[in-house]
């Protein structure tokens, strides 16, 4: 009995996280001249989220948030697509690791 | 310059403390220098390949090919980490604590410096393509080739001083305590590389986060930090752990820890 219990917790937990890709509300963010635009995106608190991110550079960038746990290389004139949240209200900075003087953002989540 | 020199670094560090670390806790074991050198040049053509088909990956599987990727390799180095420790141990538990009579036990053919080839290899593998990648980027851009051979040249020479001082440093334990301590660190780096898949895996949606972050221990020690760095390749140290990180990397040290200790029970023939 507390195996079932077991299972049915884990599937209810992984079930939360599976929102279907085409319901999610999408955040669209851009990488051009080794800059983010916007640098700073505000996204729903405590719910799951699409971020996609165009790299419109011919060189590839990653994309690093040590506060989100995302590290993404984007090839030149790719774009890539990550699933994130549910996230508490506060501010988690990204960088373009590849270039990161020039290549910062924040997403602010409310 | 500098910049390309400190990136490089960033992504040597990691291939050069794990070369360093298996290096030193290894001496004595029979052919493993020439196996070690096999797995860098491995690992190199590797990371140059991996490089290449980058963009044939990532799209793969819903577009988490990287992160499974990545996830693999970790987890393939952790596995090669837990065969060596579990072998360690079958050694040691058989014959006396000297490390020059484990040399000559071990001249027995056994798998152990090829899978040490391959933990070796495998360090190189993730962060050398993604060194790749950011070179090829740089030079496709339009960088001068003398400037990228300069910055990378500087990067992988402080990578590899990193990785000397490591050695250096676990070289002076005495003997008789080398293989206590190695014992645990090789268990805390395999820990911490099965954190870090965790984390990939997380990214790739196939795994709960538990949690993004369980503390914030960046006022005591920042990953951005040169110390933070070494410490997050060695032993795992993230400054704000997801839950299923803690799980997976305590998970992963009782588990082996237990097989580790049921190895020194069996009794082994001499």
């Amino acid at each position: 009995m507390k195996i079932q219990a077991l299972f049915a917790a884990v599937a209810l937990m992984i079930g939360a996280q599976l929102v279907n890709a085409d319901e999610m509300q999408r955040f669209e963010l851009t990488i051009k001249d080794h800059q983010f635009h916007p640098s700073e995106i505000t996204i729903p608190a405590n719910t799951r989220v699409l971020l996609v991110i165009h790299n419109q550079d011919d060189s590839p960038e990653e994309f690093e948030s040590k506060a989100l746990h995302i590290e993404k290389i984007i090839g030149g004139g790719k774009t890539a697509t990550l699933k994130i949240g549910p996230l508490k209200p506060g501010s988690y900075p990204f960088v373009g690791e590849f270039h990161e003087d020039t290549a910062k953002g924040t997403i602010i989540v409310k | 310059m500098l910049g390309t020199a400190i990136i490089i670094f960033r992504e040597v560090l990691e291939a050069a403390l794990i070369i360093g670390l298996i290096l030193a806790v290894t001496r004595g074991i029979a052919g493993r220098m020439r196996w070690i050198g096999i797995g860098i040049g491995a690992g190199l053509v590797g990371a140059v390949a991996l490089a290449l088909l980058a963009d044939v990956i990532a799209p793969l599987a819903e577009g988490m090919g990287q992160e499974l990727m990545n996830a693999i390799i970790l987890l393939v180095a952790a596995g090669m980490l837990t065969w060596h420790l579990l072998w360690m141990k079958r050694h040691a538990a058989s014959i006396s604590q000297e490390i020059k009579a484990v040399g000559q036990a071990l001249n027995d053919g056994d798998k152990e410096p090829f899978i040490l080839a391959i933990i070796v290899g495998l360090a190189i593998l993730r962060e050398g393509s993604e060194s790749v990648i950011f070179l090829y980027g740089l030079a496709a851009a339009g960088t001068s080739i003398n400037d990228l051979m300069l910055g990378s040249g500087m990067g992988i020479l402080a990578g590899i001083a990193s990785g000397t001082v490591l050695y250096l440093g676990i070289a002076r334990i005495p003997t008789g305590r080398l293989f206590q301590v190695s014992g645990w660190m090789l268990l805390l780096l395999t820990a911490g590389l099965v954190s870090q898949a965790a984390s990939y895996l997380v990214q790739a949606d196939l795994l709960p986060p538990l949690g993004y972050s369980m503390w914030d221990s960046s006022f005591l020690l920042s990953q951005q930090s040169l110390l933070g760095q070494v410490l997050h390749i060695l032993v795992g140290y993230v400054e704000n752990p997801m839950g299923i990180q803690l799980l997976v990397y305590l998970l992963t040290i009782a588990l082996i820890g237990v097989a580790m200790k049921r190895m020194e029970q069996t009794p082994q023939r001499a």
